[in-house]
């Protein structure tokens, strides 16, 4: 028996060595692995410790649920909601959104001009600022945020960790050496003045600067924390970073430096995950948190009924759709496509799925948006002018259509089946056979860029407030391919769309987008749904919450009723 | 006879050795599955309303660009130097991230085994000691709608009456969340103890009942159906007859002689399910949004997060084998006459 012993023990230890010989290779690899570990659980120690002694603060603690956990705390490599919801807290843009608005206000710059081309941006900085680590902020430091976003070779780029600036690509047109990239030279003329100059004008330029996404970093914690910025926020913000336990709570507490006097007013803000919508109604019933975000529209009557707790609702900010590919059989002849529209019933979907929070929709835009027009009749429900149409087309004998819906709930459709099956049953009216096809959302939204599909249903949501976010990324010809799943090429709407991107005139913005929007309609690339107005719960005692459209907004004034 | 601690060390190294093979499958397996299926987490993470280009970089930089063997050769050769790889969602560490997970998913199970085994056991036992009475009738009248009820509607009714209406119960969480715990072990209660806060182990004890009693159920259930069997068929067994027949009482005759017998087919299912309430359950931890090991694998699968999905199944199943083990010890400590 002792001999088998030993050979098992020696086969073990052989084992073993494979192990090590293994570990040899990549040696200085895993040394640094270690360490990082090891800081790694140093901070955490630290953030537990800074936990205790402050978890007396005061008893100004909010609580707010929500679906899902934040995907990362450092703003710019993210476009998750969840996430600019918190960092929101922490960091500050040079410039901010007002409370229930898309409207610019100053953020961390008080004052800004313009040049005459549009090509040169001057910012006056706040003075006096420092962020939560103690380093003051001034031009340097936005400097070093924009490239760090724009210069993949930056070396707070942190590209080699899978760091992408997602959200500057999208908004600046591009990266560092693109030819789209609109920011030539970014300028510091002192301590508190900064230059950013265009190699052509943006019309949106402020507005994307308004976004929670743009939020300036202390460079000192770029420099400190490294590629683990992610999870260590430190911005200028009313609130600072305390701890992250993932899937689980984030903490941020009171930044008694604020530059706005007597804010924040709440000492803590714990944003909590609970995945399950009635779950979270139930904790908002028992009072263990204050906010829900993400309530079921069915569940909205009986909360403004309730005694203790308040129905609250953002404004629109996104529209649901079907879309057509118009480069494919049958859709493409604009005749079926403007059939279509007409058989659908909107206002039945509205009702139906939204319990009425939400508004049949004409334009792919939201109202209240620049240039939103008013006069573009769209497609009321006519199911018999809609038959006309498909004759005409050539299509009395009737037709087959493949739909393609991904169950995955968004914030602009919360049940896509249904939405599907209304669809199909509308359209079976007017002689059209709809077959759903239901796929899983990841290859669901691959599927629909390679252009296979003949329609589909999804939407959009607005983040920077402006109509270019909606009307080029879903409809230009250039985005073909990309964000724009209609395969839509209309060379005058794009057009349209390239001057009312480089003009810097609103007005004259507004104006063009008015008319891409009557172009548009009348060639029908996709049935506009309803615009949904999210509604959310919360507790009587949490005073002067307001949502804002972009789903983020700041907690700085909100405070507790004892 | 071998000397028994000579026998079970063989075992117990032979046991682990047949884990290297295993564990290797279960890496082939995963890898494949994974990346079998649709779906590109680049276009998840970045959503709907990613151009392409965007897309493109984040793949390149996540490094899904490399042919499948060498991204699965790469995964390899980090896992054995102890690398578990990084979340692409997240980017974090996925050794340093996959801890309190697992904390909270054991210190669940343990509490739901606990709750399950103690009642599923003595309900057993005493159904069949008390073959074809109402108490017999009745405590298998309760297992079977145990076993039948779905988890999420047992949930969300002890949320509904007890945390929502009565009010004597926390609805969600591990913890108070406005008082949280500065976690050592990231097993709550240990820690709450090492604080020597006592006040707090018991608010978190009671955010345990509730989860603990929706998981637990369905195990209970089985182990009461599993014990009763077993003992009824122990109870017929000659030796018991010989016991009785000494005149020992019909308590010492059950919970002495006919138990320790009766255990080994219990013992199977209690492994059997442990573990599989050890892999996570998605049901429970979503709806009382205790942060598992069962969440942090399902939300990597919808967001393609291939090396969580990965390391997150392979961390499982060295549980489940671990917990298999561990049974199979026991096994032969009740009854010296099993054989390996």
């Amino acid at each position: 028996m002792k001999s088998k012993r030993l050979f098992l023990f020696t086969l073990l230890f052989a084992f073993l060595l494979v192990l090590a010989a293994c570990t040899g290779d990549g040696g200085a690899d895993t040394d640094a692995t270690t360490e990082d570990g090891e800081a790694d659980a140093a901070e955490k120690a630290e953030a537990n410790d800074g936990e205790d002694n402050e978890a007396a603060a005061g008893d100004q603690v909010l609580v707010f649920a929500r679906g899902g956990d934040s995907e990362s705390l450092d703003p710019g490599s993210t476009t998750d909601g969840e996430s600019s919801r918190v960092t929101k807290q922490v960091l500050e843009g040079l410039l901010d959104f007002d409370k229930d608005s898309f409207e610019l206000i100053p953020g961390l710059a008080h004052d800004w001009e313009v040049s005459e081309d549009g090509l040169t941006y001057t910012f006056h900085l706040e003075e006096g600022v420092t962020f939560h680590d103690g380093t003051d902020f001034n031009a340097e430091a936005v400097k070093i945020n924009f490239e760090r976003w724009a210069d993949p070779e930056h070396e707070y780029a942190f590209t080699d960790d899978g760091y992408v600036y997602s959200m500057y690509g999208t908004m600046f047109g591009g990266y560092k050496g693109d030819d789209g990239h609109v920011i030539e030279a970014i300028n510091v003329i002192d301590d508190h003045q900064i230059e950013f100059v265009l190699n052509q004008p943006l019309g949106f330029f402020l507005q994307n600067l308004g976004m929670s996404y743009f939020g300036i970093t202390s460079p000192t914690a770029l420099e400190e924390y490294g590629s683990e910025i992610n999870e260590n926020p430190v911005g200028t913000g009313p609130f600072e970073f305390v701890s992250w336990n993932k899937d689980d709570s984030i903490i941020l507490d009171k930044f008694d430096g604020y530059r706005k006097d007597g804010l924040p007013k709440l000492d803590r803000v714990i944003f909590e995950v609970i995945p399950d919508n009635a779950a979270r109604l139930i904790a908002l019933r028992a009072g263990e948190i204050d906010i829900m975000d993400g309530l079921n529209p069915d569940d909205a009557a009986g909360i403004e009924a309730e005694a203790g707790l308040e129905l609250l609702t953002r404004a629109e900010n996104n529209f649901g759709y079907v879309g057509f590919n118009a480069q494919k059989a049958p859709v493409e002849s604009k005749e079926v496509r403007q059939a279509i529209s007409y058989a659908i019933d909107n206002q039945a979907i509205a009702d139906a799925l939204y319990a009425g929070y939400a508004t049949s929709a004409k334009n792919p835009l939201p109202p209240g948006y620049l240039g939103y027009n008013d006069e573009v009749e769209g497609y009321p429900y006519d199911p018999e002018k809609a038959k006309d149409l498909l004759a005409e087309a050539g299509y009395d004998s009737g037709l087959e259509i493949e739909l393609m819906m991904s169950p995955t709930a968004r914030p602009y459709m919360p049940d896509p089946e249904t939405v599907a099956q209304i669809v199909q049953s509308n359209l079976a009216d007017v002689g059209i056979d709809v077959t759903i096809t239901s796929h899983e959302w990841a290859p669901y939204l691959e599927q629909t860029i390679k252009g296979d599909h003949q329609m589909f249903i999804l939407g959009w949501s607005g983040t920077n407030g402006d109509p270019d976010y909606f009307l080029s990324s879903l409809l230009h010809g250039s985005n073909v391919g990309s964000s724009n799943r209609t395969f839509y090429q209309n060379d005058e709407v794009d057009e349209l769309l390239d001057g009312a991107k480089r003009a810097v005139d609103q007005a004259e913005r507004a104006e063009l987008y008015m008319q891409a929007q009557e172009l548009i309609s009348e060639d029908a690339p996709m049935v506009t749904l309803v615009h949904s107005t999210p509604v959310m719960a919360i507790s009587e005692r949490v005073l002067n919450y307001v949502p804002h459209p972009s789903t983020s907004e700041s907690l700085e004034e909100v405070e507790l009723a004892e | 006879m071998e000397d028994w601690g000579d026998v079970m060390f063989a075992y117990i190294m032979r046991r682990l050795l047949m884990l290297i093979p295993v564990l290797l499958g279960m890496t082939l397996i995963t890898f494949s599955i994974v990346h079998l299926i649709p779906g590109n987490p680049a276009q998840v993470i970045l959503g709907e309303t990613a151009s392409a280009q965007a897309i493109a970089d984040l793949e390149e930089n996540m490094g899904l660009t490399e042919p499948y063997f060498v991204q699965y050769g790469i995964y390899l050769t980090d896992l054995l130097q102890g690398d578990l790889g990084t979340s692409l969602r997240s980017k974090s560490a996925i050794s340093s991230e996959i801890w309190p997970y697992i904390a909270a998913t054991f210190e669940l199970t343990v509490f739901a085994m606990l709750f399950a085994i103690f009642i599923g056991v003595n309900a057993g036992i005493i159904s069949a000691w008390k073959q074809n009475t109402w108490f017999d009738y009745l405590a298998m009248l309760i297992a079977l709608i145990g076993v039948s009820m779905p988890v999420f509607w047992l949930a969300l009714m002890e949320q509904w009456v007890f945390a929502q209406e009565l009010g004597w119960l926390p609805a969600y969480g591990r913890q108070e969340s406005r008082d949280p715990i500065a976690a050592i072990t990231h097993f709550y209660v240990l820690d709450s103890l090492i604080h020597l806060d006592f006040d707090r182990t018991v608010t978190i004890l009671k955010h345990l009942v509730l989860p603990s009693i929706a998981l637990g159920t369905i195990p209970m259930a089985i182990i009461a159906r599993m014990t009763r069997s077993s003992m009824l068929e122990v109870m017929k067994s000659d030796y018991i007859r010989t016991v009785r027949a000494k005149g020992s009482g019909q308590f010492l005759i059950i919970y002495k002689h006919a138990l320790k017998n009766a255990m080994i087919p219990v013992l199977t299912v209690i492994g059997l399910q442990a573990g599989v309430l050890l892999g996570g359950a998605i049901l429970t931890e979503t709806i009382f949004s205790w942060p598992g090991i069962g969440r942090y694998v399902y939300e990597a699968i919808s967001y393609r997060d291939y090396p969580v999905i990965q390391s997150g199944i392979l961390v499982i199943a060295f549980i489940f084998v671990m917990i298999n083990l561990i049974v199979d010890i026991l096994y032969k400590k009740i009854d010296p006459r099993i054989k390996y």
